[in-house]
């Protein structure tokens, strides 16, 4: 059962976390994984995907508005519908997501219209997915955000879709897990910071949990999220 | 075929900034007379941004040698050496005169520049710093520069993906026309593939690589080359506009080319493009150049000659290959979504030569233009007078009224401009991104850890204007000092600095003397903190009609922290119940502090005086105690005093994510209660460590000769001073609660960003 997970870090132009996803998962983690060039076409072989932040194709048009198009994501679907196929996409990741129509919804730019780079407080909302199951339910999570976009928007039909199917991973909160006004550091609707497709292989977020690995840096609750794919991937 | 034959007259000279003697000079240089295309090389090339012609000689001074040293002054960027297989490429570079008129795109480009000198050395920049000025903060004009200067790096340092990890913020009224961006970017190097700017081998190709050219930043140099006015205030056009993701795709391209050793040379254009760069890069091989403008890719039709060698558009490179790599070279920028154009090749004889359809339409030896040994080089011999306002620049401390309640000074002190909180300027920058960033901003200096190695790199930019505007040596010394400082207080060993040169007309021998001074107290600080220059920028003519900015040198410091353990040290209180040690000598000083200016209204000296053999000593103790693990935290004295000091070691905790911790002191002291309390002494500092590690920090400050004092220890949630004095009756008290400190400090600044 040591068989180490195989992860593939997408590179698109602009992508400037791809390299942190790298040692998040092979330094910190001791798993493999290796870049994936936006122009390749071949990913069945690996078991998660992870689509990192950054500024894809500059942020031209919107976050995630190229990116979309680049060639690797036409097989994004097909492995998507694979079983035992994992996609994680984080900050620009999660854009790109949404741009794809592979989760729903669309961002907008922050409520105070600026970059906003800080450690934030997560509440797990549902800890029976793939990339939960070692948190708590209602624990939470310490990690940072680093976005201009990131205000999460949908309408009430699909929010209340995602609420009902168990589709929202984490919420903005306080430190004690308290869903606040004020806590909703960028105004995203129902305090959004993560959400996942509804079979549950994919989960978009805006925090960073690659870079909240070791204590240095501030935290290390980021790794709840990867030890948990990890773990699903293990048992599974 | 354009015709680029023009009369000289006075108005042609004066559009190109070139002095009637200079042109003079460019006549016997050529032996006849120049056309359009050569006038305008001439004057980018000699404007002082890009000649040095007034600084040269005095930046002789600086010590630019020392065990570390790399690569000093004179190429793209310094590379200090760590020991290991890498060396640390860094340098600072100001971006004034565009950011005044042009704030978002001007600081944008400005961060840009620097990042570009840093990875055409071979170098990945892995951190930002920014040293900014303004003026009065009430005023409308100066928040709209504050914000639009922060939104510009914001945009420029997030896109490319850079931390942007520390610098300071300081408000002023000298610099309400004339604002100061500094930025400074550090890299890492392999030290086996190190680059330099050099268009080595005859025969080898030119290659241009990035952005296309277009009509903007036409004349930079030259502006940033005269004081501002209202006629060239309107010079946005003078102003390039940043593209920060094509600066992502030009740096991987550029570290893919470097690391596959592709090319020979390689330099950014920058200030005066084309121009400067292929001139420089022909100077330093004793080669010469030729280019070719048709080829030149260009972003508007109809650009002729005069415009292609003059734009300042950004996010453009030259460099040199052999022809057998210049496929090779096309196919890593194609990867990558860019260009590589042959525009050119490097020549034996040493002349700088531009054809345009075929024809010649430049031929100006290499040497007039870059070589400031040249026999017609326009160097300047300016000589300094020490200015008159410095004939009355001193309080007698006497006269100054001591203050009732040191409660309400130090809650008018914490909430001032200068003092309080940045939060809401750095929270616009990624400052975590390539998770290096071991020590956020908001302490003395940035931590930034190197991956696989056993050091890590400590950074701050210091530069406190008003003392060197009141005692540019000393204020010179101060600055190289202070900034020393800070590094150590992170537990790191100074090791070599860059600087950027803030000042007024150049031409104006007073504003030449403050000049002249201040590099001199620098470059003697530097001689003995053993911390040499290794790059830097001059920035000259930050002047309005109105006035002359202070006098304004940025010293931009890399220390090491080296050992497998990796200890090192944040500026706010860590547990309760620690020791409070104040480290240093409080002297009777308040002259040039925060206080006198805004409590007293006074900008007036005498600048607190430094020793900078207790300086050393002061830092030594630090970096020791940090090392073994005895120091838990450590926060140097300066703007606002001791008080100040001690209050931000309380209430920054917050910044990363721990509780503040209150403070519980009992001084006893025979000086005044203002000096005690917000003067500026220098080589202080205050220090947090367990109870039982008392001892060995004082063995450790006595064997440096500095003096240790218990002064109270962490705990509660008030910031309590009690000051003894001999006599009851002068007995003070300050009893805040730390919520309240904390709500000024953070709204302070914060509200107008």
């Amino acid at each position: 059962m040591n068989k180490k997970i195989k992860f593939g870090v997408i590179v698109f132009p602009g992508s400037n976390c791809d390299a942190d996803c790298l040692w998040a998962i092979k330094d910190v983690l001791h798993q493999d994984a290796e870049f994936i060039w936006h122009e390749s076409k071949n990913i069945e072989n690996y078991d998660v995907i992870v689509l990192p932040g950054g500024f894809s194709y500059g942020d031209y048009l919107r976050s995630g508005a190229i990116a979309r198009f680049a060639k690797v994501m036409e097989k994004i679907n097909d492995f998507v519908n694979k079983k035992n196929k994992f996609v994680i996409g984080i900050c620009n990741g999660f854009q790109i997501l949404l741009e794809a129509g592979i989760l729903p919804g669309a961002m907008l730019h922050n409520k105070n219209l600026k970059f906003i780079c800080e450690y934030v407080n997560l509440v797990v909302e549902n800890n029976d997915t793939p990339f939960t199951n070692k948190c708590e339910k209602g624990q939470v999570l310490k990690i940072p955000i680093a976005h201009g976009e990131g205000n999460y928007y949908c309408d009430d039909k699909t929010l209340n879709k995602l609420i009902k199917n168990d589709e929202i991973a984490f919420r903005y909160s306080t430190l004690k897990g308290e869903i606040t006004e004020e806590a909703n550091v960028n105004g995203s609707v129902y305090n959004i910071a993560g959400i996942l497709n509804r079979k549950k292989n994919v989960l978009g977020m805006m925090p960073h949990p690659e870079r909240a690995m070791i204590e240095e840096l501030g935290s290390t609750d980021g790794k709840y999220i990867w030890e948990s794919l990890i773990n699903f991937i293990k048992k599974s | 075929m354009q015709n680029y034959e023009i009369a000289i007259t006075d108005e042609v000279l004066k559009e190109h900034n070139l002095k009637r003697d200079e042109y003079e000079n460019i006549l016997k240089i050529l032996g006849r007379k120049p056309n359009l295309v050569e006038l305008g090389i001439f004057s980018a090339m000699w404007s002082e941004h890009c000649s040095y012609k007034h600084s040269k000689p005095i930046l002789k001074k600086f010590p630019t040698k020392g065990k570390y040293v790399l690569q000093g002054p004179g190429e793209n960027a310094g590379i200090i050496d760590t020991g290991f297989d890498i060396g640390i490429a860094f340098k600072i570079e100001s971006h004034n005169h565009p950011s005044a008129v042009e704030p978002f795109q001007g600081a944008a480009t400005g961060v840009g520049g620097i990042l570009r000198d840093i990875f055409t050395m071979g170098a990945r920049p892995v951190a930002v710093l920014d040293s900014l000025r303004f003026g009065n903060l009430n005023s409308a004009k100066t928040q709209h520069l504050l914000q639009g200067v922060v939104s510009g790096i914001a945009f420029y340092g997030n896109c490319v993906g850079i931390p942007t990890v520390a610098g300071e913020t300081v408000f002023e009224p000298c610099y309400d026309d004339n604002c100061l961006v500094n930025a400074m970017t550090v890299g890492v190097v392999d030290k086996k593939k190190i680059k330099k700017g050099i268009a080595k081998g005859v025969g080898n190709s030119i290659m241009y690589i990035g952005a296309l050219t277009g009509r903007d930043g036409i004349h930079g140099a030259s502006f940033a080359s005269a004081e501002l006015n209202e006629e060239n205030q309107k010079r946005r056009s003078s102003v390039q506009v940043a593209d920060p993701f094509m600066e992502k795709l030009l740096l991987e391209a550029t570290l893919e080319l470097i690391d596959k050793n592709l090319i020979i040379g390689i330099q950014d254009m920058g200030a005066a493009g084309l121009t400067s760069s292929s001139s420089e890069m022909a100077f330093r091989a004793g080669t010469g150049v030729e280019i070719y403008i048709d080829r030149v890719p260009k972003r508007e039709q109809g650009m002729n000659a005069y415009e292609v060698m003059l734009s300042e558009s950004q996010e453009r490179m030259l460099l040199v290959c052999t022809k057998k790599n210049e496929k090779k070279v096309e196919k890593i920028l194609k990867k990558w979504g860019l260009h590589a154009v042959k525009i050119g090749k490097v020549i034996k004889e040493q002349k700088f030569i531009v054809y345009e359809k075929g024809k010649k339409v430049a031929d100006i030896p290499i040497r007039a233009l870059t070589d400031s040994d040249y026999k017609y080089f326009p160097l300047k011999k300016q000589k300094g007078k020490k200015p008159t306002y410095l004939e009355n620049s001193t309080i007698k401390i006497s006269d100054i009224k001591e203050p009732e309640n040191p409660e309400e000074v130090l809650k008018k002190l914490i909430s001032s401009p200068n003092i309080s909180c940045k939060s809401n300027i750095w929270r616009q920058y990624d400052h975590m991104v390539q998770t290096n960033t071991f020590t956020l901003p908001g302490s003395d200096s940035a931590v930034i850890n190197i991956k696989d190695r056993d050091i890590m790199l400590a950074m701050a930019t210091d530069g406190n204007g008003r003392y060197v505007y009141l005692d540019p040596f000393k204020g010179g010394m101060i600055a190289v000092a202070e900034a020393a400082r800070n590094v150590s207080m992170s537990g790191a060993m100074p090791v070599a600095f860059t600087n950027c040169l803030n000042f007024g007309n150049p031409e104006d021998p007073e504003v030449f003397w403050q000049f002249e001074k201040a590099v001199e107290g620098m470059a003697y600080a530097a001689k003995i903190l053993k911390t040499p220059v290794i790059s830097g920028n001059v920035s000259f003519y930050n002047e309005s009609v109105k006035e002359a900015i202070y006098p304004t040198p940025v010293v931009g410091m890399v220390g090491y922290i080296k050992g497998d353990k990796k200890n090192y040290a944040k500026q706010y209180f860590k547990s309760e119940g620690d020791i409070i040690v104040l480290l240093g000598i409080t002297k009777e000083e308040i002259g040039a502090s925060e206080y006198l200016k805004e409590i007293h209204g006074l900008v007036k000296g005498p600048v607190p005086d430094i020793d900078l053999k207790k300086e050393i000593g002061l830092q030594k103790t630090c970096i020791e105690g940090i090392r073994k693990g005895i120091i838990k935290s450590a926060h140097d004295i300066s703007k606002g005093g001791f008080a100040i000091a001690l209050t931000e070691s309380c209430i920054s905790a917050r910044l990363f994510g721990a509780k503040p911790i209150g403070a519980y002191v009992e001084l006893q002291s025979d000086i005044r209660l203002d000096a005690l309390l917000f003067g500026e002494t220098q080589s202080r500092a205050i220090v947090t460590v367990e109870k039982d590690k008392v001892m060995q920090l004082k063995k450790i400050a006595i064997k440096n000769k500095i003096l240790a004092t218990e002064i109270g220890k962490t705990g509660g949630n008030r910031l309590i001073i009690n000051i003894d004095w001999a006599s009851k009756k002068y007995s003070k008290k300050i009893n805040l609660t730390l919520e309240e400190l904390e709500n000024l400090w953070l709204n302070g600044v914060n509200k107008y960003v």
